[in-house]
């Protein structure tokens, strides 16, 4: 029962950075249909800028700050040089700029950083937390706080600001939206700055438990993508239930299956979802009309 | 000899009951004609019809025998055509490509005589482009064939389309809005082309718009309105029932109601 | 045969092709550019079979290198654990790559665009990763050595008997391609290229052909696999890799999608950028998405039919 316990935290502590990256996926793919495939890379740039700053003497909290504006940043940068030029292409072409700009982060960041992993310290110390014969850091609880606060405040953002209302209206319809006077290329901006801001944030936090290293971004992002895949793209609901789930079946099948193929139910997952339940838990299946 | 038959034919999209308990019988060898306002399901009805929808309730009939959510391609081996309302060229082939595509179903090398170009294959691709020329020439395109489809005017465009259908060698042949956006003279060229085609003894079947067309061409009109059917009859019939009148100009139209078919 | 039914002769990019081969070791400054020569005929060979399923039937596949990893392993596995000659091996691979194709394929071929994208790159992963696990059967992450290929008694060795074969299967490959494009099945795989729905109502049954056309691209994707395991003489699970996938559909992009020429183009670019940066490796994968990224944004036609299309002139 205590190992159970054990299994469900640990899976829920790597559930949320998954339900972060799925939010992320979640976002861009409402207001401008793309998946973006560089999701992954946002995190690992929020723990490497993070690192590389600490290291060159910046205060904690502000390197943290840093990183997650920096990471900003290339989320804008890379909706306004790489993706917006490409309007109008099929959204397979767009999967590849994303790709190609994912691997573009991936080496970029190998030849800035370095190829080691990397960790932060925690915020609240080393020292397990005892719950129910469990053992959990308390990092992360730090990593389901953020991550619990990050989707009150996206909720918060999208249900009573006016700007949230113009994500959904662009979401909804892109045309109608700009008809009525709705910015929609700087709403896609917005979409993208928030998705890698997330991102960024939850690669600070759960660096002190999982470390981070150039490459950490591609498994992240196929992961995340599984997860939205699994709520059912396009539902922000659906990409934290399924990035939560995803964590605990990894665990779970860790703990008690093999822990050499963890990766792979990520993956099953996504083929099974696919096959079976294309639409995912909480969206809707689309009609093609001719 | 009934040649394709929907009974209580019915679908509902999102709650919205697109067809509505549709029932129609088609002779062969005749025109038939589906006519309606804007969203009265013409477009629907072909679609459940040609299997790209699967009804919720009702059958479909064709030549004899139920084929009530059939595939298209199922379909189209047993002899039914049709060309679409919104065009769906291939549009990186030649015009000449496009209708051999037509042909499928009359080709009969496997994929592995296809991988090794064996002279079966050679055979097959003359005798297919041969007989796609013919259904070029019966649409007026024959000198276009070398040209890229996506190059043609968009007249020629629903000209082609109806040639890669005839090029299958249907015996029912579904129109859907071939006249849609062509010009007094393009639409005089499509009339002429379906009389060929029904001379030819295929049975068509056509959604339109262009009343002139219509009423020129048909020896059967079927009015659908909100899903469900209107009236059905010979064209003069159709024309001079004040509820399809009414259907299309609303009740204050009825005044302008003959002047509308003229 | 007129000069015009010559020069479009389906057969004539192939000759080409085939003199290309021919006519290549004749610029070698040393033996050592057999090896890029051969290295080059054995991607492109994969670039092939992916080009035919992607820029030819329209459908996408990133984890392509799955197939190549199943291919490279049958002859490392089947020679070393069980005694089997690797000729057969090479063969068996092969079948079982269009088998493993055949059954991924025919659920995960009914979805598109992103879907399917996904659904392909989850394939390859899962190869990857059970390649990986499995170290008791292919030596787990350091791979596994791979015994040279005997035809009868004669031991295929060295780099320059590598460059031929491999530049003539690709040649045969080529003619295969160039086959399939001109015939019934071709024509239907492009049509449901451009739309789907009409290649339906024509009497064409889609699902059938695009699993065809996915178990032959899988078949090739594994004889290429093979012979760079044997060639190498060493096989690692990252031949499998999202990264050699993600280079195989960059070698389709920047030859051109739906040029077996540009196969060829776009496989000796990256194999030869590598090398040529030898000493830069570290910038690989910079340069890689770079390419991606830029082709796809402004060339995404590729470079054969975009200067193809440049010399034929502004048409009206």
């Amino acid at each position: 029962m205590a190992e159970l316990l054990q299994f469900v935290f640990s899976g829920l502590t790597v559930g949320a950075i998954y339900a972060l990256v799925a939010l992320g996926f979640t976002l861009i793919y409402k207001a401008s249909d793309i998946i973006n495939f560089a999701q992954g890379e946002f995190v690992m740039l929020g723990g490497m800028i993070t690192v590389f700053a600490a290291i060159a003497g910046v205060p904690l909290p502000l390197a943290a700050l840093l990183a997650v504006i920096a990471t900003t940043a290339i989320g804008l940068a890379l909706h306004r040089f790489a993706i917006a030029p490409a309007r109008g292409a099929s959204p397979v072409a767009l999967i590849m700029i994303t790709i190609g700009a994912s691997i573009f982060l991936r080496g970029t960041a190998q030849i800035i950083f370095d190829r080691r992993f990397h960790s932060l310290p925690s915020l609240f110390g080393n020292d397990p937390i005892q719950f129910g014969g469990a053992a959990i850091l308390p990092q992360s609880l730090v990593v389901l706080a953020s991550a619990t606060v990050i989707v009150i405040l996206l909720w918060l953002f999208i249900d009573r600001t006016f700007l949230g209302k113009a994500v959904i209206a662009t979401a909804a319809n892109r045309l109608a939206a700009r008809l009525i006077g709705i910015d929609t290329r700087r709403i896609v901006d917005l979409s993208f700055a928030l998705s890698a801001a997330i991102g960024a944030i939850a690669g600070v936090v759960i660096t002190p438990i999982a470390l981070t290293s150039y490459d950490v971004g591609t498994l992240l992002a196929l992961k995340g993508f599984a997860a939205a895949m699994l709520g059912g793209i396009g539902s922000a609901p659906g990409a934290v239930v399924g990035g939560l789930l995803i964590g605990m079946f990894e665990a779970l099948a860790a703990g008690y299956l093999s822990s050499n193929y963890k990766d792979a139910v990520a993956f099953l997952i996504i083929l099974v979802v696919l096959i079976f339940i294309p639409q995912g838990l909480f969206g809707r299946a689309k009609i093609e009309r001719v | 000899m009934i040649i394709l038959q929907t009974d209580r034919l019915s679908i509902t999209f999102g709650g919205v009951r697109a067809i509505d308990g549709v029932n129609i019988a088609i002779e062969s060898g005749q025109v038939f004609s589906i006519i309606g306002p804007n969203g009265s399901g013409k477009t629907t009805l072909f679609n459940l019809v040609s299997g790209i929808y699967t009804p919720d309730d009702g059958t479909v009939q064709f030549a004899g025998e139920t084929v009530t959510g059939l595939s298209p391609d199922n379909l189209a081996r047993r002899g039914l055509s049709r060309t679409f309302q919104n065009l769906q060229i291939f549009s990186r082939m030649s015009v000449l490509e496009n209708v051999m595509v037509g042909r499928q179903r009359h080709e009969r090398t496997g994929i592995l005589a296809d991988l090794l170009h064996l002279p079966a294959v050679a055979r097959q691709n003359e005798a297919t482009a041969e007989a796609a020329h013919a259904a070029l020439a019966r649409v007026g395109l024959a000198s276009s064939s070398d040209r890229s489809a996506a190059a043609l005017a968009y007249g020629a465009l629903k000209r082609l389309e109806i040639a890669r259908a005839l090029a299958s060698e249907p015996t029912l042949l579904l129109l859907d809005e071939p006249a849609a956006g062509c010009n007094p003279v393009e639409t005089q060229e499509i009339e002429g082309v379906i009389r060929s085609i029904v001379k030819d003894g295929i049975t068509v079947v056509l959604v339109e718009h262009d009343m002139r067309l219509v009423m020129n061409i048909s020896d059967r009109v079927h009015v659908l309105a909100h899903g469900r059917t209107l009236a059905e009859g010979s064209p003069e019939q159709v024309r001079s029932d004040p509820a399809v009148v009414e259907a299309y100009l609303g009740v204050h139209g009825s005044q302008e109601a003959t002047r509308a078919f003229d | 045969m007129t000069l015009r039914t010559l020069l479009g002769h389906r057969l004539l990019p192939a000759l080409v092709v085939a003199a290309i081969v021919v006519a290549l070791p004749w610029f070698f400054p040393s033996t050592y550019y057999y090896r890029i020569g051969a290295l080059v005929f054995m991607f492109a060979l994969a670039v092939v079979g992916l080009n035919l399923l992607m820029g030819f039937a329209g459908q996408v596949s990133l984890g392509h290198a799955g197939f190549v990893g199943i291919g490279a392993y049958s002859v490392a596995i089947g020679p070393v654990h069980l005694g089997l000659p690797s000729w057969l091996c090479l063969f068996a691979g092969a079948v079982l790559s269009g088998a493993v194709a055949f059954l991924v394929g025919r659920p995960i071929l009914r979805l598109k665009g992103h879907y399917l994208a996904v659904a392909t790159l989850g394939f390859g992963l899962l190869v990857a990763i059970v390649l990986t696990n499995e170290a008791g059967l292919t030596g787990g992450p350091d791979g596994m050595s791979v015994p040279r290929l005997t035809l009868f008694s004669w031991t295929v060795r060295g780099t320059e008997t590598w460059y031929w074969i491999a530049g003539a299967t690709f040649v045969g490959g080529f003619v295969v391609a160039a086959n399939l494009m001109e015939s019934p099945t071709g024509r239907a795989l492009q049509a449901i290229h451009d739309s789907e729905i009409a290649a339906l109502v024509l009497g064409v049954d889609v699902a059938r052909k695009k699993l065809a056309v996915f178990v032959i691209s899988a078949i090739y994707a594994s004889m290429a696999g093979s012979y760079l395991a044997l060639f190498n003489g060493h096989v690692t699970p990252d031949v499998a890799g999202f990264l050699r996938s993600i280079e195989l559909v960059a070698m389709v992009v920047l030859g051109g999608m739906g040029s077996i020429i540009g196969s060829l183009v776009g496989s000796a670019l990256l194999v030869v950028l590598p090398q040529a940066l030898t000493i830069f490796h570290q910038y690989e994968q910079t340069v890689l998405g770079l390419i991606l990224m830029v082709f796809m944004i402004f060339l995404r036609r590729g470079i054969v039919p975009s200067l193809a299309a440049a010399l034929a002139g502004p048409r009206k």
